[in-house]
């Protein structure tokens, strides 16, 4: 039996990126703040210490900062006709854990989605006809680019995001990303420094007629100071970002740019280890009274709340939700049903290239230093005839040089022995990849739930994972790998070669950690979880954060959208909830 | 319930729970106000797995686990190869820490046989896969090769016998087949000869020098626009450099 708790005014489940932006933005209205965190706490002195961050075996290879399976993981099958298995090992993406979340281990590329991606549907039709769309199930998000500007606007500058704008306020700009949504402002800091490779890649870009630019980058091109008074020192080009924490307080994570803030509060309190089991309801199941969790001695706790916010890692604010019975689940089979339901990824490629005469030093790098061009990204290009709907980011963004993992080779070089050596060699210095990251929409069939068999280490069920790549997006990401063979021809390497996706989708290579969807926004019930404000249709006080909300994906990297999404969300909850609580729209 | 105006409620909540936690410095579960919790010293170094003896294989294991990293990584003209960088001791002292039971893993019966795409659903882990894999290679090469273990064979004859083995053509006696065994030793090989100087490999750097990897230099600022030049400096590790300790 659960012991009960003091209640207080909100109850945030995870203190990632949205759990520290919600506290934040909560704390500041006045209101008695809780933030329960089932890792551990995380600061950058103690936990990524100068002394020993850049360790590529402990934390890029045995994942230490990351969640580990024995605490919690997904089974998976590829189709409705497989068993699915639970994934015993992290591969295709790496969940978080911890005090700052995948905030910590993330490379930093900061994207907004594009204006057509938030009407998607409504814009594709508009465009080529509903035929188009095919069997797809994607969907308008509910809430506009224009109504989001000021918050994507806000959460650069509280992350100190480096780059280059596009399109101010609608007028084009020279240098920045001619595609982009219109922006109010510049971004807070400049692009970083260029290495060598993605400045041969915007050469060759531009060669061939796209419009390179750089990549939008939260690793801080120069000191910065943000909103909150919080600072970032220069990143160095360490090539220590993805899966480590950042000794240099350069790549915007919660614990740089926010919680130095939110932890003075004194109407904000973490508790870190402790892992909430659900979230209770009151017998209609129409209101959340709070959360159960167990702390590390294994007892139970009861945190009563007025306003629960689910702020996990996307795939766990789904589990969270099918545990505690708030909305109905997803049925594949009748089509019913919302939570799990189009659950969505990233269909990437790449391109090798290996060069005789050059030097790149790929250890000279950041997680998000590059040049990227969205001349095929989305509906940036005129589909008509081409057989599928949505597009893909190029990008040239070398993260690092880190020998255990980043070591090309040649196709049909040996393994191991002499040849294997030579070739790695040879290689190490004069390659380096291309990619192209693109969209992944949404179908039946592709969705998550509660697996029948295996449990976790306190009797839960599991989730199920049940994903393939659909036909449409093959065929997008074989046109956007193609459009990548030309950029690197124009570099005349020795030998260009090109890794197109395929299905199926596997567990077991690293892909992206860009899980999303499952508890969908939207403007209709029967369709989505969410309302426009994050706020449950079924459960008026529960809001739930993060990509986990995204309808489908587009070809762009989540956590700038996740960022914008969570400030958007705080302002209707201090703005109209806090005055009025209940559903912000009626179903 | 009150509205949403701060109360004293947090007063008493707080300081409830952390006389029911035990304070922010026990281990474990924590409640957290009013500051960021900080200690000077406080941080989580690495442990060195430096030192001699071993911790895990016996010393005829350790004999064979030289002799096959040798193969994979060769000493050659390129330079000192897996064996000279350490490696056997590396993988030795991974077998002492979390990875050599897969504590991380999720390994929750029931074990089922999948697709390749469900990844592994072997409920061996690395003590059982080396233990058991190294008796059957030596089995293997014993039937193979006239009555000689792995370490008597020559060079063409152990290569011929890795070959079999990450092809998957060696049928291993027990527990645990000859792909797997191959597939954890070459992956544990690479790690050791890659990995920073501390775990017990990559010996005076052979592995970063091989390549020029510079280590955890972390601050390529005046160089990062100095494209196709190469990078001036010697490698460093965790642990520094030889020539900064000597004496």
């Amino acid at each position: 039996m659960a012991r009960k708790l003091p209640s207080r005014d909100v109850v945030i489940i995870g203190l990632g990126w949205t759990g520290a932006i919600l506290a934040e933005e909560l704390t500041d209205a006045g209101l008695d703040v809780v933030a329960i965190e089932r890792g551990p706490w995380r600061d950058t002195a103690e936990s990524f210490n100068v002394g020993y961050a850049p360790d590529e075996l402990r934390y890029a290879v045995r994942l230490d900062l990351f969640l580990r399976p024995a605490q919690d993981t997904l089974t998976f099958r590829n189709n409705l006709s497989q068993t699915a298995l639970p994934i015993r090992q992290f591969g295709s993406f790496l969940p978080g854990d911890g005090v700052g979340g995948a905030g910590v281990h993330w490379n930093g590329q900061n994207w907004r989605y594009h204006p057509t991606d938030f009407r998607l549907r409504s814009h594709l039709t508009e465009r080529y006809g509903a035929s188009a769309i095919g069997d797809l199930t994607i969907q308008d998000w509910g809430v506009t680019y224009d109504e989001l500007e000021p918050f994507f606007d806000r959460f650069e500058k509280i992350a100190g995001i480096s780059g280059k704008a596009g399109n101010l306020k609608g007028a084009i700009q020279q240098g920045g990303n001619p595609f982009e949504g219109p922006r109010s402002d510049e971004y807070p800091l400049p692009p970083m420094q260029m290495t060598y490779a993605p400045t041969l890649f915007a050469e060759a870009a531009r060669s061939v007629g796209y419009h390179p630019f750089p990549t939008p980058s939260a690793n801080a091109s120069a000191a910065y100071t943000n909103p909150l008074g919080l600072t970032m020192g220069p990143c160095t080009y360490c090539g220590f970002c993805e899966r480590f924490g950042c000794a240099n307080y350069s790549k915007a994570s919660p614990q740089v740019n926010v919680l130095p803030v939110l932890m003075r509060r004194p109407n904000f309190e973490a508790r870190t280890e402790c892992e909430v089991l659900k979230i209770n309801l009151d017998a209609a199941g129409k209101r959340a009274t709070g959360v159960t969790y167990v702390d590390t001695s294994g007892e139970e706790w009861e945190q009563p709340g007025d306003l629960v916010i689910c702020c996990a890692f996307s795939l766990f604010n789904v589990r969270m939700l099918l545990l505690s019975g708030i909305g109905k689940p997803y049925d594949p089979a009748t089509n019913e049903g919302v939570v799990g339901r189009n659950y969505s990824y990233q269909t990437n490629s790449s391109v090798q290239m290996f060069f005789d005469d050059k030097t790149f030093n790929p250890f000279i790098a950041a997680g998000a230093l590059g040049q990227s061009a969205d001349d095929f990204n989305g509906d940036n290009f005129d589909h008509a005839g081409l057989g599928f709907v949505g597009g893909a980011g190029m990008n040239c963004v070398p993260t690092n040089g880190r020998p255990i993992q980043t070591r090309p080779v040649p196709p049909g070089t040996p393994n191991w022995g002499s040849a294997w050596k030579k070739a790695t060699k040879e290689s190490y210095n004069s390659a380096f990849s291309i990619t192209s990251q693109g969209s992944s929409y949404t179908m039946r069939g592709n969705y998550i739930d509660l697996d029948p068999t295996y449990k976790d280490r306190f009797g839960r069920p599991l989730m199920r994972l049940t994903f393939d790549f659909p036909d449409n997006d093959i065929r997008m990401s074989s046109f956007a790998n193609d459009k990548l063979a030309t950029i690197a021809k124009a570099m005349n390497p020795r030998q260009i070669v090109a890794n197109k996706t395929r299905s199926p989708y596997t567990v077991v290579p690293y892909q992206s950690t860009h899980n999303v969807g499952g508890a969908v926004m939207g403007a209709d019930p029967k369709t989505s979880v969410l309302n426009k404000y994050l706020q449950s249709w079924d459960v008026p006080n529960v809001f739930v954060m993060g990509a986990s909300a995204y309808p489908q994906n587009a070809g762009y990297n989540p956590t700038g959208t996740v960022g914008a999404l969570a400030y958007w969300a705080a302002h209707a909850i201090r703005t109209q909830y806090l005055k009025n609580p209940g559903p912000l729209v009626q179903a | 319930m009150s509205g949403y105006a701060l109360t004293r409620r947090y007063f008493l909540g707080s300081t409830t729970l952390t006389f029911l936690f035990g304070g922010v410095a026990s281990a474990g579960a924590r409640t957290l106000n009013g500051q960021p919790p900080w200690q000077a010293f406080t941080a989580e170094p690495p442990t060195p797995q430096i030192g001699n003896g071993l911790l895990f294989f016996l010393p005829s294991e350790f004999t064979t686990l030289e002799a096959l990293v040798a193969r994979l990584i060769p000493a050659d003209d390129l330079g000192p190869g897996a064996k000279e960088a350490g490696c056997a001791t590396f993988i030795d002292r991974q077998m002492a820490g979390s990875f050599g039971t897969y504590q991380r893993f999720y390994m929750q019966p029931p074990f089922v046989n999948g697709t390749p795409q469900q990844g592994t659903q072997s409920p061996n882990v690395p003590h059982v896969i080396y233990r058991a894999g190294l008796a059957a290679l030596d089995a293997y090469c014993r039937a193979t090769y006239a009555g000689k273990a792995f370490i008597a064979l020559d060079a063409a004859q152990q290569d011929a016998v890795l070959q079999a083995a990450e092809k998957g053509e060696a049928k291993f006696a027990g527990p645990v087949p000859a792909q797997q065994f191959f597939n954890l030793l070459l992956q544990n090989t690479r790690e050791g000869f890659f990995a920073d100087p501390l775990y017990g490999g990559n010996r005076d750097m052979i592995g970063w020098k091989l390549v020029g990897f510079p280590g955890t230099r972390y601050d390529y600022r005046d160089h990062a626009t100095k494209h196709n030049q190469p990078y001036p400096l010697p490698p460093v590790s965790i642990f520094g450099r030889p020539d900064w300790v000597k004496g």
